[in-house]
């Protein structure tokens, strides 16, 4: 180790070069999308679920199911402004936080699938460098999990278009009448919460475990932004 | 036949009603359909002067609870002259006439008067099996259906059945019963509920007479007016419902105090329906004011969406007991389970693991430098 040259103390470890991967805004974007998930899961468990609480107290004196279901409401509104956000920057930021990073049509991104998948589950060494952004395989996970959203935030308005006079949600009175009546649409919409609290256990699990197969800064990039990558050699 | 597409007024003239009987009826029908009083002239210068259109009511797969609902409008005069005075021609339940003679009347109306009645459906439409699960007079409800449908001037679904196939179209529906707007071309007005509110009925009907069109309708074809709010947006029990108090089981002080029946299984916050402002019986009560919780029964598959006291349906091929969460809690454990292990086994192979990385760059480095 003492034979290697530091050129810069603050810069990349030897052998590394720092790679901004991760924009400011698709950090900030990341961050309020996780809160307002944990949010929604919270508050719409409780809002399926109620418990028990301040049995005391008459109807005139609280109101705490109606705030509980307004903090769902607030959450599902930031939760929508910040994907559209993100879909339009998925066309103008860099080449990390691209769509075609997302979808795996390249066959390259295909081997890199079964590669990982091969790392993730049998525990196999990655032979070679994998994408520096997203890795093909979470890269099509969040394709899945994007989709997830979509259909939270179709189930979600059209519930509330019943509640409102607000011309996003008036706009999904009409998947009420597609579906014929609310019943399926009140039972996706739960289920799919199960769907988003999985993908936090796996996601917040992989992070860290890519982070130590890796080396290379995986969670700490979704703060600062940047990820290290191997120099070439020549 | 001739003698009894006169108007209304004639019409209760010869059934013995009075001037002020008449008035009477006017002022409520007007009431009912919506009407200001200062429009009231109008409304009797209709019932005076305007033919009353013949009406065929049809019964099919159904229990006629739409039927006896109906009868029991609170104000009976408006039932009653409804009943008496709009021409109703052919109605399997309540006409005199049987066999051949009931069969001609209906057949004399759809002929003489296209594009002028008004064909009210009672039921669902059984479509499998070439029709055979129910059929009247030699021919399938399909048939019959089709025929009066094609020159009818207004088309009336009565109740769930009709308007969205309710208990008889419920999984695996042997029967293939259909609702009536998913086998005719022109637009219905749909008025469900097993079996729809008295008054609504009376009020679409005198709405039909007093305007001569339909009323309002959603994007489902239900009037507006009734089915234009939940249930839950006017049920008295709400502000317990936004204090977050609710009714544990039937026999406990909360339902006692009448809290929210919320977590008892109430579908008031998915149903679209005038119970709580209409309500039942000439306004006496309605099921949540009893005390027990909305079953949605105005809405598609109520049925298929049980059991009713539980909010949400029960997960399916899961048994009854088991819901949305019940699944989704044992697979978040599943999930949380095999992430441990998985961690677990990435730390015994850890010391392997940093011996290779370490002897991986020792020797790139030592490519480097030479
Ligand atoms: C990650 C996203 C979301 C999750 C996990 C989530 C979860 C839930 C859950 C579990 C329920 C309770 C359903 C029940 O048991 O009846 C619920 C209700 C609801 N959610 Fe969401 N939701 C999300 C996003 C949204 C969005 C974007 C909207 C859009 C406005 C929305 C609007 C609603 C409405 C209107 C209700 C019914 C509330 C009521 O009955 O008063 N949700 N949500
Ligand atoms: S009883 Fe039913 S309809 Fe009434 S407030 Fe509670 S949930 Fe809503």
């Amino acid at each position: 180790m003492s034979a290697t040259s530091l050129p810069n103390a603050n810069s990349a470890p030897a052998g590394y070069q720092r790679v901004y991967v991760w924009e400011l805004p698709v950090r900030i974007f990341h961050w309020i999308n996780a809160l307002c998930i944990v949010v929604l899961c919270a508050t719409g468990y409780i809002v399926g679920a109620p418990m028990r609480m301040f049995y005391a107290a008459e109807a005139y004196q609280q109101y705490w199911f109606g705030t509980v279901r307004f903090l769902h409401f607030l959450a599902a509104f930031t939760f929508t402004f910040n994907l559209a956000f993100r879909f339009y920057w998925g066309f103008v930021g860099n080449e990390y936080c691209r769509w075609t990073r997302f979808i795996p049509l390249k066959r390259w991104q295909q081997k890199e699938i079964v590669e990982v998948l091969k790392a993730d589950v049998l525990q196999t060494k990655l032979h070679g460098p994998i994408s520096t952004g997203h890795n093909s395989l979470a890269a099509t996970i969040y394709i899945g999990l994007f989709a997830a959203c979509a259909v939270q935030i179709v189930t979600g308005f059209a519930l509330y278009s019943s509640m409102s006079l607000g011309l996003l949600p008036r706009a999904f009175t009409h998947v009420v009448a597609l579906f014929g009546s609310e019943f399926p649409i009140r039972f996706l919409h739960h289920l799919m919460m199960w769907f988003f609290l999985l993908f936090i256990i796996v996601h917040v699990y992989l992070s860290f475990y890519h982070d130590y197969i890796e080396g290379r800064g995986t969670v700490s990039s979704i703060i600062g932004g940047w990820k290290f990558e191997k120099r070439k050699h020549d | 036949m001739d003698s009894s597409r006169n108007t209304i007024w004639s019409a209760m003239q010869s059934k013995g009603y009075n001037r002020r009987d008449f008035l009477q009826f006017c002022t409520m029908a007007a009431v009912i359909a919506g009407i200001e009083q200062s429009a009231l002239g109008s409304v009797v210068e209709a019932f005076e002067k305007v033919e009353r259109p013949p009406i065929v009511w049809l019964h099919f797969q159904e229990c006629t609870c739409c039927s006896e609902s109906f009868i029991r409008a609170s104000h009976p005069i408006v039932a009653d002259i409804l009943l008496d005075a709009v021409s109703l021609n052919y109605t399997e339940t309540l006409q005199a006439a049987s066999g051949f003679q009931a069969e001609k009347c209906l057949q004399d109306t759809i002929k003489k008067y296209p594009g002028k009645y008004i064909l009210m459906v009672e039921g669902a439409i059984p479509t499998a099996d070439g029709g055979v699960y129910c059929m009247i007079g030699g021919r399938t409800a399909e048939q019959i259906l089709q025929e009066c449908a094609k020159d009818a001037g207004t088309i009336i679904a009565w109740g769930s059945c009709a308007s969205n196939g309710c208990v008889q179209a419920a999984k695996p529906n042997p029967t293939g019963a259909t609702p009536v707007h998913k086998l005719v071309s022109q637009p219905v007005i749909n008025v469900p509920g097993c079996p729809p509110i008295a008054d609504v009925m009376a009020a679409v009907v005198t709405h039909l007479l007093v305007h001569g069109r339909a009323p309002e309708l959603d994007s489902l074809g239900r009037p507006r007016e009734f089915y234009g709010r939940r249930v839950h947006d006017t049920c008295y029990r709400r502000p317990n419902y936004d204090a977050g108090l609710f009714v544990e089981s039937f026999d406990d002080e909360n339902a006692r105090k009448g809290y929210c029946l919320y977590k008892m299984g109430c579908r008031g916050p998915i149903t679209y329906n005038a119970c709580s402002v209409v309500k039942w019986n000439e306004g006496t009560s309605y099921p949540i004011q009893s005390g027990h919780g909305c079953i949605g029964c105005s809405e598609e598959g109520f049925w298929d969406n049980g059991p009713f006291y539980q909010h949400l349906r029960s997960f399916p091929g899961f048994g009854i007991e088991s819901t949305a969460d019940t699944v989704g809690a044992t697979l978040g454990l599943v999930t949380l389970a095999g992430a441990g292990v998985h961690a677990a086994v990435t730390n015994i192979r850890k010391q392997k693991l940093i011996a290779e990385i370490h002897a991986e760059d020792a020797e790139s480095n030592h490519q480097k430098e030479s």
